[in-house]
């Protein structure tokens, strides 16, 4: 189509803006030019939560600890569901504590392209800075509530000997950047897929609650192996199973560690956030058409 | 020759017309297939011209097609048309925040663009994290911004109310901290687009002063503005769009003249609705039968502000009548509000089968401010009891459409002027 001779020229351009791009060219330099604005929009999110209250922060205690009571008189005393002999609210404390990672970051995430529509609309910058900007702003909250978690344990580890932590501990910050990422996979690529169909958000909302119940966070994965173990296969495809596990057996001593599980993890997430950054990036160009 | 910065090479857009749903699908699905086997898209070749007041046969729409141009280092090139010409999305296309459907641009040096002051304001943050917010959105880094952050807001104005939430600010203290955060930019292109019709007449002169300094600096900057006299200020070169099209690219001032010829040229004849079947709400005896817009005897639904607009309107009647009442509305156009109305009888006593009326109708110069206005016209028996004939949206009249070319202060903000007196009591 276009004019050959112009076409022709070998001049050098600084930017070239084309319709279409090769699948391979993430734009991964253009994120680094735009760091300042990713830690901005980190600090906006973190701040912006706690303007005009009293506690600030300390509303991030809040979640977990009520979450924690609530799933350990439910499912502990009533259900009588099996915590494998760790004291219940440490337990669902702990489940919890990198599940909310995760979902909230795919909450987030998943709505990307429609929630910043109207500064999408303005201006250029790359958008991969916002979904990464909520992850980042999730660690830090986690990072919260991982200080109440531990503290929470260290009380338990002291004054009761049947918690067994290990060495595995030293893997905890690759579990909660495998569960980050696993997050913004999805979330990005759910994002891109509803700029122009919004269908799949109305599976969102509710699809995040059940992938929880279909996670060990509620229940240990060691019951499923008592009870059903021909269904175990199904709750291991999940990726999240392995990274709860290994996290609970870092802390608490139980649960099932496995490399060989984890390591389908890892790939799980590098094909996911792969496949996520291509299509979202094809996405991005032009999704202010269709939004 | 100074070397060219920016180059665009046959850049078009298609658009979609109507709704996303059920019934696009099917194209995606087409188009994706078509795609992936390495063929064209199948709906790039069809889509009609971008002129909004004719209703086309096809669903797609070129809203750019074809556009060509360079831009040398240090030019300031204004960019006009009328309403829909393609402005907005040629600057959407250079700015990045959409692709081409069919084209390319290449670009030297860094570009920024001001669609908008204020972009990604938080309004829970207060003005200083806002200003470091809104300068990395646009694109400058911390270490900028921190060094300009006295100048930026001393070129606000809001010094006082820097550490405040800006949810607290007026809209003026928001445009002002937003415009001042933009005007610090550095970027060797800067695309321009219609902020100067925000703020009150002292600060629009401050920004107009900026502009002309990016632009004395021998930076390049990309204009776009309905405001003429700015535009012939500023801008060196020009270009005409003119439905999707660059009708004219020469110097800024040979564009305005023509963009000026364009009002004259663009006569909407006489709208006829005897046909239109669409009417809501009407016994139809009687039936408008034309509608015509006109000024200084020059039919057009393009008006400037401090002109006449007349009215013409013709009716027949298809049963015999007592008496005929016309009202007329004008409605705003998103929300169909009712602005403003009158009723008057013109004709007392009977209508005969047959008999054909019109009548002229005149709204003074300077009354409707810049805008869109929609017309509503309804006819009925004298005595108000029931209506004969309604014409309404369904009917789709051409909206009325007034601007300005000269600098009024006010004009852009409200939507009528209304008669007033002053006396000096001192």
């Amino acid at each position: 189509m276009a004019n050959k001779e112009i076409e022709d020229d070998n001049e050098t351009w600084d930017l070239v803006l084309e319709p279409r791009t090769s699948w391979y060219s993430l734009g991964l330099s253009q994120i680094l030019r735009f760091k300042d604005l990713l830690f901005l929009f980190v600090r906006r999110d973190f701040v912006s939560v706690y303007k005009q209250t009293i506690l600030g922060p300390i509303w991030f205690f809040v979640q977990p600890v009520i979450t924690g009571i609530t799933y350990a008189v439910i499912f502990g005393f009533l259900a009588d569901i099996s915590t494998d002999g760790v004291n219940p609210l440490l337990f669902y404390m702990c489940g919890i504590t990198l599940w909310n990672y995760f979902s909230d970051t795919l909450s987030k995430t998943a709505d990307t392209f429609t929630a910043n529509a109207s500064v999408f609309g303005k201006v250029y910058f790359p958008r991969m800075i916002v979904p990464l900007s909520v992850v980042l702003s999730n660690l830090v909250k986690l990072g919260i509530q991982l200080l109440l978690f531990i503290a929470v344990w260290i009380y338990f580890l002291a004054t009761d000997n049947t918690l067994h932590p290990n060495i595995t501990i030293l893997l905890v910050p690759f579990l909660i950047l495998l569960m980050g990422f696993l997050g913004l996979g999805f979330g990005i690529i759910i994002t891109s897929m509803t700029t122009k169909y919004r269908d799949l958000k109305f599976l969102i909302t509710f699809g995040v609650q059940l992938l929880m119940y279909a996670s060990p966070i509620v229940f240990p994965l060691s019951l499923v192996s008592e009870k059903y173990p021909q269904y175990k296969i199904f709750l291991l495809a999940n990726p999240i199973t392995s990274i709860i596990e290994a996290f609970k057996y870092a802390f608490l001593g139980v649960g099932e560690f496995n490399w060989l599980y984890l390591g389908y993890s890892l790939s799980f997430t590098v094909v996911l956030l792969f496949i996520g950054l291509v299509v979202f990036n094809k996405v991005e160009k032009s999704f202010m058409d269709t939004v | 020759m100074s070397k060219v910065v920016l180059k665009a090479i046959n850049i078009s857009k298609q658009y979609r017309l109507g709704q996303v749903g059920t019934g696009t699908i099917a194209h995606d699905l087409n188009r994706w297939w078509h795609l992936a086997r390495g063929k064209e898209d199948p709906y790039i070749q069809i889509g009609d011209t971008n002129d909004r007041s004719t209703k086309g046969d096809s669903d797609y729409v070129w809203s750019l097609k074809d556009i060509n141009f360079e831009v040398k280092q240090g030019d300031v090139l204004g960019i006009i048309g009328k309403n829909g010409a393609g402005k907005s999305t040629l600057l959407k296309i250079l700015s990045q925040v959409t692709t081409a459907t069919t084209g390319k641009v290449k670009i030297r040096g860094r570009i920024a663009a001001l669609l908008e002051v204020g972009t990604g304001f938080h309004p829970e943050l207060t003005g200083r994290e806002n200003v470091f917010l809104n300068g990395a959105i646009l694109g400058m880094t911390k270490a900028e911004i921190a060094g300009k952050f006295d100048e930026i807001v001393n070129f606000s104005g809001v010094e006082k109310y820097i550490d405040t939430p800006v949810k607290r600010y007026s809209s003026g203290m928001m445009v002002r901290l937003g415009f001042a955060v933009a005007a610090h930019l550095e970027p060797e292109i800067l695309i321009v687009d219609e902020v100067l019709a925000v703020g009150d007449a002292e600060f629009q002169k401050k920004c107009m002063g900026k502009i002309k300094n990016v632009a004395g600096e021998g930076r390049t900057v990309l204009f776009v503005s309905h405001n003429m006299q700015a535009m012939s200020s500023i801008c060196k070169t020009g270009i005409l769009l003119k439905n999707g099209l660059i009708d004219e690219m020469s110097d800024m001032n040979t564009c305005i003249k023509k963009y000026n010829g364009l009002f004259e040229e663009s006569v909407l004849g006489t709208v006829s609705i005897k046909d239109r079947l669409n009417r809501s709400q009407s016994s139809g005896n009687i039936l408008f039968s034309n509608i015509q817009a006109f000024s200084n005897g020059k039919k057009t639904w393009d008006f400037r502000y401090d002109e006449e607009i007349n009215f013409q309107i013709d009716c027949e009647a298809r049963e015999q009548s007592d008496g005929l009442l016309f009202y007329m509305a004008l409605l705003e156009p998103l929300t169909t509000d009712v602005l403003t109305n009158f009723k008057v009888v013109v004709k007392e006593g009977a209508v005969v089968k047959g008999e054909k009326l019109s009548f002229t109708i005149t709204l003074p110069a300077k009354t409707l401010r810049v805008g869109q206005f929609l017309l509503y016209f309804a006819i009925g028996d004298a005595k108000q009891t029931r209506w004969y004939d309604v014409v309404d949206n369904n009917v789709n009249l051409p909206a009325l459409n007034i601007t300005a070319i000269d600098m009024d202060p006010h004009y852009n903000s409200g939507m009528f002027s209304i008669p007033y007196k002053l006396n000096i009591n001192s």
